[in-house]
């Protein structure tokens, strides 16, 4: 039985920033980009938890962790509320339509 | 009854007589179309006042016992530290005839105008240019320096100008007019080179410190002889004396009252006033050549009048012959009889150019074969012309006859006392022709038969505007002499020769040691000697004008007096010997018709061609003058056109060659940096574009691959 260490929440947490980074860039639905956010922070939470395990053996990287899930809870409030609007205004909420700031 | 005026009340009445007739002038210039009756009675009524402070200014002059008295009124004009003009005015004796002569005459003739030019187009225009012409010549009258003689003297050519040309829509009167500026632009030239010559000298242009400035000798030899003919330049073209005769036929075509007023009566009389005014200024030799001129002028013009056929031409050629009278006494040295005759004349030839209007108004043509038998139609005008024309011819009894006597009697006593009869011969001869002209005219044109039945049948005597100034200038013609020689009349005290020495110490000025005799009475007297053996000289030619002079002035020198009382009566026995063999010729002639005068044309028609033709003078200045200038100007216009034009172009050309290269360099090279950087910029700013997407996730792709590609940098480094 393999033991798990460091560097398999590291490759775990890349791929996991991979995948959200993936999705914000490709996704034409901004709920969709919306969830690829959420994915890259949860990425980076993982990361916070192990790195403080592994390697300070100390808690503040799991307060950190926290904060961004409380942090990440705020934003997802803010940025629905934006998709809404932006689904009120263009009737639709396919990111690449919204280009008014454009010209 | 004291007819005394006060210095004051004399110039305020002067300036008066000066400025009514330029308000005449302006106020039917200006508001003539607008008035009733267009104006006309201003004019009349201004000229009228004129006449009755002229009168008045005479009244006073006529009281006052010292011939020497003269008032003068000047402000400074043009002060340029050392170079000033004065304004001002002069009244003497010979100032107030000549404002009598010239507000009487305009009187008339603005009178005589209202039937005349009735109907007329311009009716208000021609009183005002009547009245511009009188205040013109009254400035040339009252100016009391040359500056302002000047002025005036041009102001008179311009409202003969515009006179003569008054019909301007006919040719010959538009070719008149301009031959007769033209003409007068040439002695003025001379005119002011003159006037010039003797401010350059003196540095005044006053008639008195000049007359000052030549008795101290500022002003003398040859350098006085020639200012001298340069005044009488101005003399030659405005009283037209040969050789610039030529504008004064011409002028008939203006209105007949024009003609009787400017160019009978008034403006061709300013040369004569100007040379009597100004007699001191001109020396010896000068007066020599006055003499001449005037004599040879008052000869050729009474021979071209012989066979002119037009009315008022005849008048013309004696206008100009008398004239040539005046100036002869002028050269003679006698101003005295100069100005008298001027007064006469003014009289009997404004007349008879009046008359003259009324004829052509009765028969409307200007021919004498067109006339004949008016004196039963037109009774008035025929009692007035003949007054006019015996006083003319020189009938004892009228005032013509005095005042000729007058000349030919001092150009008898000029040739006497220095050789010179040349002039009296030709006076004299003029004096044959004279009566011999004018009875051919008035048996054409008033007795025999009608030439032309239907014009003797329309014809009628003119209205009474016409003929009451006829009236009035017959009896001046008759009574203005006062019956007698300049000498012993009334005018004895009005022209009165200068008192030379008394003005020179008036201007604290001494005579100089040699200097002209014509102003020292004291020592002519002992040249007498000199004086009757051969002439020709200068000093002689001296002698013979001081004793002229002194004739006016004095009379207590004994020789000479005895010369002159001599001189007087052989003059007038001759003259009148003359004028009965000019009448009974003419009669003889024209009215028993006893020789034919065409056979005169047959026998000498190479004589008759040249009469007819004014010798030619026209010709011959078309042929030097007219082509010389003709010339001239092609020359001129070639250098222009080369020359001038050339260097004009070339320079054009040079500036648009280095503007063409100016602007290739700017096209090419700095509109080229410059577009170049906008280009580059613009390229730059197009390629940034397409990054621009607008799209997040765009920039997250660029942001994710820069952070990349630093990470790889970071690697490799």
């Amino acid at each position: 039985m393999m033991d798990v260490g460091l560097q398999h929440f590291v490759v775990v947490s890349a791929l996991l920033f991979c995948l959200g980074l993936f999705a914000v860039m490709k996704r034409r639905n901004a709920v969709g980009i919306l969830m690829g956010v959420e994915l890259m922070l949860n990425s980076a939470n993982l990361n916070f938890v192990a790195f403080s395990r592994y390697v300070q053996h100390s808690i503040d990287g799991q307060i950190m962790a926290t904060f961004v899930i409380v942090l990440a809870a705020a934003e997802a409030a803010v940025a629905l509320a934006i998709v809404l609007a932006m689904f009120r205004n263009f009737g639709t909420v396919n990111a690449a339509t919204a280009t008014s700031l454009k010209r | 009854m004291n007819l005394a005026m006060s210095e004051n009340a004399i110039i305020t009445c002067a300036l008066a007589i000066l400025v009514l007739p330029l308000a005449s002038y302006a106020l039917t210039f200006f508001f003539g179309k607008k008035l009733p009756r267009k104006g006309d009675f201003i004019g009349v009524s201004f000229m009228g006042v004129s006449w009755l402070l002229a009168i008045r200014i005479f009244l006073h002059f006529w009281q006052q016992s010292d011939p020497a008295f003269r008032v003068e009124a000047a402000f400074n004009w043009v002060d340029l530290g050392g170079f000033s003009i004065d304004a001002g005015i002069l009244v003497d004796g010979m100032t107030s005839v000549m404002l009598m002569v010239v507000t009487t005459v305009s009187f008339f003739v603005h009178m005589y105008s209202m039937g005349y030019m009735h109907g007329d187009r311009r009716y208000e225009r021609f009183f005002a240019f009547l009245g511009f012409f009188t205040f013109a010549m009254m400035g040339i009258v009252l100016s009391n320096n040359l500056f302002f003689l000047y002025v005036f003297w041009e102001l008179v050519g311009l409202a003969s100008y515009l006179l003569i040309g008054f019909f301007f829509h006919k040719d010959s009167a538009a070719q008149a007019n301009k031959k007769a500026f033209l003409t007068n632009r040439v002695g003025d030239w001379g005119f002011w080179l003159g006037i010039l010559a003797f401010f350059t000298a003196t540095g005044t242009l006053n008639y008195f410190e000049l007359f000052a400035h030549v008795h101290a000798g500022t002003v003398k030899g040859t350098l006085l002889t020639f200012a001298g003919l340069g005044l009488f330049m101005g003399c030659l073209g405005k009283s037209a004396q040969m050789p610039l005769h030529i504008w004064l036929p011409d002028a008939m075509e203006g209105p007949t009252p024009v003609s009787a007023l400017i160019h009978a009566a008034t403006m061709v009389a300013a040369g004569v006033y100007m040379v009597a005014r100004l007699f001191p200024l001109f020396g010896p030799t000068a007066l020599m050549v006055v003499c001449y001129v005037g004599a040879v002028t008052a000869f050729v013009a009474a021979t071209i009048a012989l066979v002119k056929t037009d009315f008022k031409r005849v008048l013309a050629f004696s206008t100009l012959s008398q004239l040539g009278y005046m100036v002869m006494a002028l050269g003679a040295g006698d101003s005295v009889n100069a100005m008298f005759h001027l007064t006469t004349h003014a009289m009997f030839k404004g007349l008879l150019f009046l008359t003259a209007g009324s004829v052509i108004h009765a028969v409307h043509s200007q021919e004498i074969t067109d006339m004949g038998g008016l004196r039963r139609k037109m009774p008035i005008t025929f009692i007035t012309y003949m007054i006019g024309t015996l006083a003319l011819a020189g009938v004892p009894g009228l005032s013509g006859f005095y005042s000729k006597d007058g000349i030919l009697g001092s150009t008898l006593a000029f040739g006497m006392i220095n050789g010179h009869y040349v002039p009296f011969v030709l006076g004299i001869l003029a004096a044959l022709l004279t009566p011999f002209y004018m009875f051919r005219l008035t048996f054409k044109a008033f007795f025999g038969k009608p030439a032309d039945q239907e014009r003797y049948d329309h014809a009628h005597e003119s209205p009474w505007s016409m003929t009451v100034p006829l009236i009035g200038l017959a009896i001046l013609s008759i009574f203005v002499s006062g019956f007698n020689t300049a000498d012993k009349s009334w005018f004895s005290k009005y022209a009165a020769a200068y008192d030379i020495p008394a003005i020179a110490a008036e201007f604290h000025m001494e005579g100089a040691d040699e200097h002209l005799v014509v102003e020292v009475h004291a020592e002519s007297h002992e040249e007498d000697s000199h004086a009757a053996s051969d002439g020709g000289h200068d000093g002689h030619a001296t002698d013979a004008h001081a004793a002229t002079m002194e004739d006016g002035g004095h009379h207590g020198d004994g020789d000479h007096h005895d010369i002159h009382h001599t001189a007087h009566m052989r003059a007038m026995v001759m003259s009148i010997v003359m004028v009965i063999l000019g009448i009974s010729g003419a009669w003889w002639v024209y009215h028993q018709n006893r020789i034919d005068p065409s056979r005169f044309q047959t026998r000498l028609p190479g004589v008759y061609r040249v009469l007819q033709g004014q010798y030619f003078f026209d010709e011959l200045y078309a042929a030097t003058v007219y082509r010389f200038t003709l010339w001239w100007c092609a020359v001129c216009s070639a250098f222009d056109r080369i020359v001038v034009d050339g260097i004009v172009n070339g320079t054009g050309y040079l500036t648009r060659m280095v503007a063409w290269m100016s602007g290739t360099v700017d096209r090419y090279i700095v509109d080229g940096a410059v577009n170049g950087v906008a280009a580059v910029l613009q390229g730059a700013g197009e390629g940034f574009r397409r990054v621009q997407t607008g799209r997040i996730q765009t920039y997250l792709v660029y942001v994710a691959a820069s952070v990349l590609v630093l990470i790889l940098i970071y690697r490799v480094l």
